[in-house]
């Protein structure tokens, strides 16, 4: 309510800050917000606990914490005693820690290789955690993964971690929203991966700085919640903390029947109050940004960071063209860190991986568009494919269709759920010089392994290279299939 | 945390845009479990040689750029990872502040929490400080966090943006957690007028 008694038209980002307002923003201090999901894994939680021991602080809310391994966990196979081993006593020594730490507060573990672990992005959605409206924080930037169902999702640091594990509440200052608009609907071939990766080359990696974003228009209400899920993942890589979509029909398609999903007259209740929170019609944004899907093919990135990407179809853009002395130099340090020359096409170009998995294209929806491409074909000789299943239960799903046959059958490695390649701190890496066109978020300079370089793109695209062990655009081996 | 008083400090330049926090600390050192002893692996990839020796080309190797408290980075310094693993390793490097264009909001809130200062400026006091620092290592800075200014070796000072409430518990050395803490109260007021909108332990295990 504004003084004036009526009420004043709001965004959807507006509606759910104002609902989690523990005490108002003022000129001198933060607002205070209340965390309704916090996420944790054993990378960015060790140091938050062992404040709190410092202190003898408990977990306010063990029941609103749920935690997960990941990142240091190992994909290969599991041993003859069901067990996933782990040979690096480093990342041993950090699972134990998460052990502890959850044994000691009370809070759920999602152990490794048990049936719910995964990587935590994907199993808050799965387990019907992730709902609109809520407020979800995670030691983790891609969090914003979760405003796919029209939650303030967003990624804190370990400090911030301490602050909610101790008080469920996070000091923050209201950031600006962005209407990120797609209009008009994908062509065949074309998907949410490539949606994203074409607004961040439009915005730049910091354009969404200071920045909620909220993604609408047509394009946007055709997809499913993992395409969803997919472009509010990589809002980070466009600078914003979050990005959302307002829930309709198919977020409350999604979530219903999971286990955490309210259920009976609850659910009835639940889905009344989500249809209130979609922005306002005529509610105002700080800034927006208008993309058209029908002009869009299929993306790929070709420099050290998310922005620096192109359509698959067109050329390695030339430094010499850049008038900003700061953006050529950085033009220029990525394509000698790519070992890429200007005005080069990057169709055709020999990969040595092609790794498929991370929270941005792991679930399901992703394993079953690779694994319709991979289907009686082989991956090409000399090129190394990684399958990683984004958590147990994808992998389960997966096995229970037969997707696991169809990659390993193609000569593709199927492996145990977690981040994997993406970050390359669990063994899974490239080694320095490889080229790799990955499904994951981020191509920074030694991020999928020390000196690794990252193509990233669709898993349409990452399958079609897989098989022709160059870079492929998916459109032309789906007409090849077609016309056969 | 100890109170932040005004200091003067030399400053290294690495004029580089989109600095992301990979390259800050990259993820195989994140395998630990304390904030402590990240200074060496800080632009782990960018200082060494496969073979772990020094490449004697970057900045932060040389020694004239050895005892550099101030850090001046190019556009959007601290993007990606919410890693807060970059900070403690910056300022395991013996960084005070870290001087930018403008910064990554999550390294910024990192930074703040522990310390090291983001400070934003315009985009000429930005190159003008990238080339005092490259031509002249001994050039000093000094930051007076009370007065929001960064005073140039000629005298000028120039006023840097930080909201007032970290600006309060930097100077004043005053925690955040404790300024939650004193807040239970609202907190469960809250919690009251707000049954939980999911419960973990339901589907634990
Ligand atoms: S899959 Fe990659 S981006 Fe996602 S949480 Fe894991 S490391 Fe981070």
């Amino acid at each position: 309510m504004s003084s004036n008694g009526h009420s004043r038209l709001k965004t959807l980002f507006e509606k759910v800050w104002d609902a989690h307002l523990v005490r108002p923003q003022t000129d001198d201090l933060p607002a205070v917000l209340y965390i309704d999901l916090h996420l944790v894994h054993e990378v960015t939680s060790p140091q938050a606990f062992t404040m709190l021991r410092e202190r003898g602080l408990k977990v306010r809310r063990p029941d609103r914490t749920l935690a997960t391994m990941d990142h240091s966990t190992p994909t290969i196979p599991r041993g003859a005693d069901g067990i996933i081993p782990v040979h690096d006593q480093m990342a041993a020594a950090q699972l134990d820690v998460m052990r502890k730490n959850c044994a000691d507060f009370g809070i759920p573990l999602y152990d490794l290789g048990t049936r719910n672990q995964g990587i935590v992005h994907v199993i808050g959605p799965e387990q019907g955690l992730t709902q609109p409206g809520m407020t979800i924080v995670c030691g983790d930037s891609h969090t914003s993964t979760h405003g796919a169902f029209g939650a303030l999702a967003f990624g804190i640091g370990t400090s911030e971690v301490g602050h909610v594990l101790a008080t469920q509440t996070l000091l923050q200052n209201k950031p600006k929203t962005m209407a990120v608009r797609i209009e008009g609907q994908l062509h065949a071939g074309v998907t949410a991966k490539d949606i994203i990766l074409a607004i961040i080359a439009k915005i730049g990696i910091g354009g969404g700085t200071g920045y909620v974003f909220e993604y609408m228009g047509e394009a946007i209400r055709g997809l499913g919640m993992e395409g969803r899920m997919t472009i509010c993942n990589m809002s980070i890589e466009g600078g914003a903390r979050a990005g959302m979509i307002a829930p309709d029909d198919t977020t409350f398609q999604y979530i219903a029947g999971r286990p955490a999903a309210p259920q009976g007259a609850a659910w009835d209740a639940a889905v009344a109050k989500w249809r209130t929170l979609p922005s306002d019609e005529g509610a105002a944004f700080d800034s927006q940004v208008t993309l058209r899907a029908d002009e869009l093919v299929p993306m790929i990135t070709y420099g050290t960071n998310p922005g620096m990407g192109m359509s698959i179809t067109s050329r390695v853009p030339d430094p010499a063209t850049l008038s900003d002395a700061s953006q050529k130099l950085a033009l220029d340090k990525a394509l000698t860190y790519m070992g890429l020359q200007p005005n080069q096409p990057l169709l055709g170009k020999a990969v040595d991986v092609v790794f498929i998995g991370s929270c941005t294209n792991s679930r399901i929806g992703d394993l079953r568009e690779a694994a319709r491409f991979m289907k009686g074909r082989k991956v090409a000789e000399g090129v190394r494919m990684m399958v990683v299943p984004g958590s147990q239960q994808v992998k389960a799903q997966a096995e229970a269709e037969g997707l696991d046959m169809v990659f390993r059958e193609a000569g593709a490695e199927w492996r145990e759920a977690g981040c994997s390649m993406c970050i390359a701190m669990n063994g899974d890496q490239l080694q320095p010089g490889q080229y790799a066109v990955s499904t994951s978020n981020r191509n920074f300079e030694g991020r999928q392994g020390k000196g690794g370089r990252t193509f990233l793109a669709s898993p349409l695209t990452a399958a079609a290279t897989a098989v022709s062990g160059v870079i492929t655009d998916p459109r032309t081996v789906m007409s090849e299939r077609e016309n056969a | 945390m100890d109170p932040i008083k005004t200091f003067t400090g030399t400053m290294v330049a690495l004029p580089i845009n989109d600095i992301d926090t990979d390259q800050i600390i990259p993820a195989r050192y994140l395998k630990v479990t304390d904030k402590n002893g990240l200074g060496a692996a800080c632009f782990s990839d960018w200082r060494y040689e496969a073979d772990g020796t020094p490449k004697p080309e970057f900045p932060l190797n040389q020694v004239q750029y050895k005892n550099a408290a101030v850090l001046v980075g190019g556009h959007n310094f601290g993007c990606g990872s919410s890693r807060e693993h970059a900070p403690w390793a910056l300022i395991g490097a013996g960084f005070q502040a870290v001087i930018s264009t403008y910064f990554a909001d999550i390294f910024r809130n990192n930074a703040l929490k522990n310390g090291l200062l983001p400070i934003v400026v315009d985009e000429a006091t930005h190159q003008q400080l990238i080339s005092l620092a490259q031509e002249d290592p001994t050039a000093a800075v000094t930051v007076d966090l009370a007065a929001q200014t960064v005073i140039l070796p000629d005298g000028r000072a120039v006023t840097f943006p930080i909201d007032g409430f970290s600006k309060h518990c930097l100077l004043n050395g005053v925690d955040q957690l404790g300024y939650l803490l004193g807040m239970h109260h609202e907190a469960e007021t809250y919690e009251a007028n707000h049954p939980a909108r999911v419960n973990t332990a339901l589907v634990a295990g």
